[in-house]
């Protein structure tokens, strides 16, 4: 092994060249997000599903099941909205998987493979554009949320910070799924194998009932898992308490996640052509 | 002939796809500025071999370089210099015909303006103006064809890759996409396509490479390799039993080979379509005229049947 030597100049040339490349990744990453919420504004019946299903499941829970559920606090609907915000980017993490495969299907990936791009920027592209469906989606459900009673007794501030966790959760697992949809090209089969998962995080939490009403076998599972992590964490924020604690697991959860995740999906994406 | 370097070349490409040995030593050369036909049935190995110089496949042995750079070492370099179209490899179907040709244009890195601007030169090249702010979703299987092989032509490269140009399009669309081809071709752009279609083979290649199970069954120039397997076939109907009888009689005596199957008389010819006058002129006085006359190109299927019955007899 011979010892590479640089010289000053080569050292800057190099730096730029860095520099050019993450700027190139960053407007390739921007590019490849603008179309895919292009796709996303002009086929609106994915959007308006995303919207509709958390809707009925805020309808569901809070006028058919909420008088069964036994809360602490005052009310239900204060116990159920950071289930449903958990709920809905959990969800929508299941379009990121949708979303790749089908790019894979429909052949847009291979010509994207064969583009002088950065290669992160189409798990980077995906990703934000579905960052931001789920920021609107969010904001829907806030509103649903607030006509159906909720009040979010802290404030506008603990709110945000609560909603914060939420799309930065959401951010994380769309990682996971993007390795899902890049191995299915098949939407329908990228969905069938998301939801169960999906299903499975949100109903063993105690997004929609506490969790000491479930059996501690369930309660096990249940209470190690990010999704209930994350739920706790937005309930001490949203309805009071010492919060500190519960925001850090669940921050702890999104990074790890999202790191895992991603190096899981670089590498995905990267063995794909072998 | 061979004088002018390769730009794209293969040395032994092998792919397995599980039990499934696509590419089995494959080689070929590709020189600068000519067209070649990479010509096969379903399943021979075509679209493999061009994602594996298209970058997006890796092979399991062999190797390939693209303008001397190796497509898997080098796979960013290459990209620079090669567009694929075809089969395989689409556009978008929820955005506009401009903005999937400006996404692409970016994406190859030809800057935002630049990108603008070649948009619209390939959207007018490519008689797509009309149509440019309108969802591909609602465009024609040619026009979509277009339009992807405009968005492989964004960035100028040296080389293009089209897999199966025309395969499902009408014969309208068919010959404006070979226009391009030939357009491109007269430019100076190296071109790699792949067919199962003898006559696309011969309306465009300079060399045309003919592979079956993943490996060269054959190669040559589309005159040469008509003049191994390619016989124009007439067929000619003459309504009637006796009618076809005389026929065949008359031409026998010209010295055609006629082979007759009821009222059919079929005869086949090395020089091609333009022989129909000879045959006709041969029955003049001596046979009624035929009720229809049908011309039919040797199929690729033909070309395999000589093959493998060449490689027999051998």
């Amino acid at each position: 092994m011979s010892t590479i030597a640089m010289s000053p100049r080569q050292v800057a040339a190099s730096r730029t060249a860095a520099v050019t490349s993450v700027a190139s990744a960053l407007s390739d990453t921007a590019d490849v997000a603008w179309r895919n919420l292009l796709t996303l504004l002009r086929t609106p019946q994915a959007l308006v599903f995303a919207t509709i299903q958390p809707v009925i499941f805020v309808l569901l829970f809070r006028y058919a099941f909420g008088g069964a559920i036994h809360v602490p606090g005052p009310n239900y609907v204060d116990f159920l909205m950071p289930g449903i915000f958990a709920q809905t980017v959990a969800f929508g993490a299941v379009g990121t998987a949708v979303g790749l495969s089908g790019d894979l299907r429909t052949g847009i990936l291979i010509r994207f493979r064969t583009l002088p791009m950065a290669r992160i920027a189409v798990l980077g592209g995906r990703t934000v554009a579905d960052l931001a469906r789920n920021l609107l989606v969010v904001a829907v459900m806030t509103g649903v949320g607030f006509a159906a009673g909720f009040r979010s007794p802290h404030g506008a501030g603990a709110l945000l910070a609560a909603l914060g966790l939420v799309v930065g959760f959401g951010y994380a697992i769309s990682w996971g799924f993007a390795s899902l949809g890049l191995r299915v090209s098949d939407p329908e089969a990228a969905q069938a194998a998301a939801v169960p998962l999906v299903f499975l995080l949100v109903f063993t939490s105690a997004a929609f009932v506490p969790a000491t009403a479930m059996p501690g076998w369930l309660q096990a599972f249940g209470t190690r898992q990010p999704v209930d992590a994350l739920v706790n964490a937005e309930r001490a924020l949203i309805l009071g308490g010492p919060a500190g604690h519960d925001v850090l697991i669940s921050l702890a959860w999104s990074g790890g996640l999202l790191a895992v995740f991603a190096l899981l999906a670089v590498r995905t994406y990267a063995r794909m052509g072998r | 002939m061979m004088s002018k370097p390769a730009v794209v070349e293969a040395r032994g490409l092998r792919k397995a796809f599980g039990e499934v040995q696509a590419l089995d030593g494959l080689s070929l050369a590709v020189p600068a500025g000519s067209v070649l036909g990479l010509l096969g049935p379903n399943g021979s190995g075509k679209t493999t071999t061009v994602s594996i110089l298209a970058t997006s496949l890796r092979p399991d042995a062999g190797d390939a370089t693209v303008g001397g750079l190796d497509v898997v070492r080098q796979a960013a370099q290459v990209r620079r210099v090669i567009g694929l179209a075809g089969q395989f490899a689409a556009v978008d179907p929820n955005l506009t015909g401009r903005e999937n040709l400006r996404l692409i244009g970016r994406l190859s890195r030809v800057g935002r303006r630049q990108a603008r601007v070649r948009a619209d030169e390939l959207l007018d090249s490519f008689g797509l103006n009309a149509a440019a702010d309108r969802l591909v979703r609602g465009y024609s299987g040619g026009m979509r064809r277009r339009l992807d092989v405009a968005a492989a032509l964004l960035h100028r490269p040296q080389v293009l890759f089209l897999d199966e140009p025309s395969t499902g399009l009408d014969p309208e669309s068919r010959f404006a996409v070979w226009d391009s081809v030939r357009d491109l071709a007269r430019s100076g752009t190296t071109v790699l396509l792949t067919t199962q279609y003898l006559e696309e083979a011969d309306a465009l290649a300079d060399q045309v490479v003919i592979i079956s199970a993943g490996r060269v069954a054959d190669t040559g120039t589309p005159a040469e390799l008509k003049a191994r397997f390619g016989t124009v076939v007439f067929h000619l109907d003459f309504g009637g039993y006796e009618a076809a009888q005389a026929a065949q009689a008359a031409l026998a005596s010209a010295g055609y080979q006629p082979q007759r199957d009821g009222a059919d008389v079929q005869v086949r010819s090395a020089t091609g379509s333009g022989e129909l006058t000879g045959v006709l002129r041969a029955l003049d006085g001596r046979a009624s005229d035929p009720v229809s006359v049908a011309v039919s190109e040797p199929t690729l299927d033909d070309v395999f049947l000589s093959l493998t019955r060449g490689g027999e007899a051998a």
